[in-house]
């Protein structure tokens, strides 16, 4: 097991090394460079200060020795400057992006999931009646709704018309001034609208997903059992059926990991939230190379850690794989 | 984001520019009340600032919150007038050039440092120096030699007169002590500045929002409003709902917001609305190195048959005016006269005629010599204006047979693969104006090199020496005169089909009083704004 875990461990390398070179040489194809970004169409701006801004980033040497030196950074686990004109480390602008789109994945996965598998359940066991057929066209017009259409919807309703809830952004203005139990209301009220489209958008996956496995479940031999054994409806459903159909559902769960880190360019432009989304978009619109190669290795390195973290629960539950490998060496 | 050609101009409010002749803003129902300090000024920024260090920064956002964080020597007044502003005077020698700066004296920073000539010399030195990222070098390259006579009198000797010039000293002045011997591009004070200017630099949460407070130091006086806070909300939509909740005291509003969603009685007691040319226009440019428009009668023709208050009215609901050169209305270099080619067709025929194309083909569309009279309007993406534009003219074109294919194209790859390698037939776009009306990079002869910004390839030579002209004196009638002829030889040759300038459309909250539109627009008097006390809501 310990052999297997650390062969994985060190494929993990060149694994990575080649997502960077991949990526690192697509966006240099993408035209427009952070340079030209800045200054084009721009009168004031002679070829001689273009050159000057081309050498102060280090765009004027060869593509290699410009990614073998940002290689070389990040062995030492430093992703570089920005190319933007604040020039600050890409390692500070990730550092204050990521705990917002965190907390607010965070919370939208454990709304989606705490609604989506009841949801399921429910559809499932009510399967093909009218109130089936509702749900499935509700967790349905959530996932075909495009998000900022509804978002603006939600904000002229809530916002604007009853005056309920903030519009945009993370907190009141002043907020220095409140308590700590104040905060985190003006937080939370904040937070109310970009969770919940955020939540409505992907319950159909989840739901559907949750209703098929239960479906799956409910006409396996086992069951018939327990309702042959005279075991009321809930019990069986509950009790029996739901452990064994929950099992793939804890699956996505893992998957959705990755995900984490990662934000929706759309509704936290709409909804003015500073997260990696927003982050990464202007990354990519301003060239800023740093910036996206640090959030696309950071995303590599997540995924490849989440897969390899499945890949060892795998082997841990199922000792085929664990003896295949003895085996082999 | 939508692009537009930035032409980053020296005192970028944005809001600058209005003309009071042509509508005066919606009166204020409420009574003047009395001056209060107090109270907070919340603006909403669809971008967020870069840096803090203006020199470094290229973006409108980071310029428009060090506006009110630095002063430079001189600014603009709100007529437009050069004025002192860090300077107290200066003086201009017989041959024009030597201008000799003599400083306000008792100015501090924001720190309590003094204000002296030394900083003006670092700000000079960092900005030349090869070392330092900045696109602003170019201002100070006719510049001989900047010393100090003393702590408050600074000399600048030019290489040969240059009027511009002394409008590249309203460039925001740095504070020496705390920047010089130190790498400026790693400096905290990017993120934290020091100014001499009328609000200090409090607080800047990532993403979220800058906020400023009012100094009470400050050599003009101090601001009445206190703060002034920055909201980053990269969505128009949204800043729009932000400004009807309340959330934003202030936004520029799109034409169909001004005329449409907000002519509601709640909206006029809520809020001020005002009105004025915006400093920019909208072309439809050709390039002349192609046959097809190397005949200047068929681009009067062109222009003949395009009907500029249709596209105003099409796509500015009518909040705009129609341009016929590069000059904001109402300003000193802008010529009156000016007649272009108002529209008419059957005068876009005759003169398509007389250029030889008096053929057409089944399609009916001209043809001669065996090609037909065919092109592509390229534009950028992400501006639905200048798409909608492309669109009018499109079947405005089509009614004398001259047949125009749309492209709509990413910023990028508009400017890499397009104007760059000069391979377009006509494109959209539109530059926005500074205040000094040389026109030198867009227009001069020797700007069609690689990146330069006469990508069209217009070549005149009396042009050329006009605008060298205009740049080579003070004295302002004799750059009218020059300003005034380029504007007849564009209207004549027409490489541009100047099409309209917009309408800059901002509401206010009616709770700030002391706003007085003025050419230069809204922002220039911001420290004389106020809200009475029993208005205040921060």
């Amino acid at each position: 097991m310990l052999r297997y875990l650390v062969k994985r461990l060190l494929t993990l390398f060149p694994l990575l090394i080649g997502i960077t070179l991949i990526t690192f040489t697509v966006i240099h194809l993408a035209p427009g460079a952070p340079v030209e970004m800045q200054l084009d169409m721009s009168p004031k701006v002679s070829a001689e200060s273009r050159e000057r801004l081309r050498k102060f980033y280090g765009l004027d040497k060869p593509l290699h020795v410009q990614y073998i030196s940002w290689l070389g950074k990040l062995a030492k686990l430093d992703f570089g400057r920005s190319f933007s004109p604040d020039n600050r480390p890409v390692m500070d602008k990730i550092k204050e992006r990521i705990p917002v789109t965190l907390s607010i994945n965070v919370i939208a996965l454990i709304l989606e999931f705490c609604l989506a598998i009841p949801i399921g359940i429910f559809a499932a066991t009510h399967r093909d009646t009218v109130i089936d057929k509702g749900i499935t066209v509700f967790v349905f017009l959530g996932f075909a709704v495009p998000t900022f259409w509804l978002a603006l919807l939600l904000m002229y309703f809530f916002g604007v018309k009853l005056n309920w809830l903030p519009i945009s952004g993370l907190h009141s203005l002043g907020e220095g001034r409140l308590s700590v139990l104040w905060w985190l209301w003006d937080l939370a009220k904040h937070l109310v609208m970009p969770v919940a489209v955020g939540t409505f958008g992907s319950l159909a996956g989840l739901s559907r997903y949750m209703r098929s496995s239960m479906l799956e479940v409910v006409r396996q031999d086992y069951i018939t059992t327990a309702r042959a054994k005279g075991l009321s409806e809930r019990v069986v459903i509950y009790r029996h059926a739901l452990r064994n159909a929950l099992l793939p559902v804890i699956t996505m769960l893992g998957f959705s990991l990755p995900g984490l880190i990662g934000g929706s360019v759309i509704f936290e432009t709409i909804y003015a939230i500073p997260g990696m989304g927003q982050l990464f978009y202007q990354g990519v619109m301003g060239r800023d190379y740093p910036l996206i190669m640090g959030i696309l290795v950071i995303g590599a390195f997540l995924t490849l850690i989440g897969n390899l973290l499945a890949d060892i629960s795998y082997a841990l539950a199922d000792p085929r794989i664990r003896h295949g490998q003895g085996q082999g060496q | 984001m939508i692009r537009t050609g930035l032409l980053v101009s020296l005192f970028l409010l944005s809001f600058a520019g209005c003309d009071t002749k042509r509508d005066s803003p919606v009166q204020t129902r409420r009574g003047p009340g009395t001056p209060a300090y107090g109270d907070a000024f919340v603006t909403g920024s669809i971008g967020e600032p870069s840096t803090l260090i203006p020199i470094l920064a290229s973006d409108s956002a980071s310029h428009d919150v060090a506006g009110f964080v630095f002063n430079g020597l001189v600014k603009y007044d709100k007529d437009l007038n050069m004025v002192g502003d860090l300077a107290e005077s200066w003086d201009i020698s017989a041959d024009g050039l030597v201008i000799t700066f003599h400083l306000r004296k008792g100015v501090k920073w924001h720190d309590g440092a003094d204000f002296t000539s030394h900083d003006v010399l670092y700000t000079y030195r960092v900005t030349i120096d090869p070392a330092t990222p900045t696109a602003y070098a170019e201002d100070f390259k006719q510049v001989k030699e900047v010393s100090a006579v003393d702590a408050h009198t600074v000399r600048v000797m030019y290489k040969t007169i240059f009027a511009p010039a002394l409008a590249s000293w309203g460039t925001a002045i740095l504070p020496a002590h705390l920047l010089e011997g130190k790498d400026i591009t790693k400096s905290e004070l990017s993120r934290k500045p020091v100014g001499t200017g009328p609000y200090v630099f409090t607080e800047w949460i990532a993403g979220q929002k800058v906020t400023l407070e009012s100094f009470k130091d400050y050599f003009e006086g101090q601001p009445y409003i206190s703060r002034i806070v920055y909201r980053i909300i990269p969505d128009n939509s949204t800043m729009y709902m932000e400004l009807k909740a309340g959330g934003v005291d202030m936004m520029g509003l799109s034409p169909v917001q001004y005329a449409r969603q907000t002519d509601t009685a709640d909206f006029s007691a809520r809020f001020n609305k005002y009105r004025y040319p915006a400093s920019a226009y909208t072309y439809l440019g050709y390039n002349l190195r192609n046959p097809l428009f190397s005949d200047k009668r068929v681009r009067q023709a062109i222009t003949s048959a395009i009907d500029k208050e249709e596209i105003i009215h099409g796509v500015l609901v009518g909040m705009g005016q129609v341009a016929k050169g590069p000059y904001k209305p109402g300003t000193w270099a802008w010529n009156p006269d000016i007649k272009d080619f108002d529209y008419n067709p059957k005068r876009a025929l005759q003169l398509l005629a007389e250029a030889g194309w008096t053929k057409k083909n089944g399609d009916g569309i001209l043809v001669k010599e065996g090609r037909s009279f065919s092109f592509t309007i390229l534009t950028n993406q992400g501006n639905d204006a200048r798409l909608k534009a492309a669109q009018i003219i499109q079947q405005r074109l089509k009614q004398v047979g001259i047949e125009v294919k749309i492209r709509v194209i990413e910023w990028a790859s508009f400017i890499t693969n397009f104007i760059d390698k000069r391979d377009f037939e006509a494109i959209l776009l539109g530059w926005t104006l500074g205040q000094d009306p040389d026109i030198f990079d867009v227009w001069h002869s020797s700007k069609t090199g690689k990146k330069e910004l006469n990508f069209i390839g217009y070549k005149n030579e009396e042009l050329d020496r006009l605008i060298v002209a205009g740049r080579g004196t003070f004295d302002q009638e004799e750059r009218k005169r020059c300003y005034w002829r380029i504007q007849e030889i564009l209207a004549e040759d027409q490489p541009y089909t100047f099409l309209y300038v917009p309408d800059a459309l901002p509401a206010v909250s009616a709770r700030f009083r002391g706003i007085e539109p003025a050419p230069l627009g809204l922002m220039y008097n911001f420290i004389k704004w106020y809200v009475p006390k029993g208005e205040q809501v921060y």
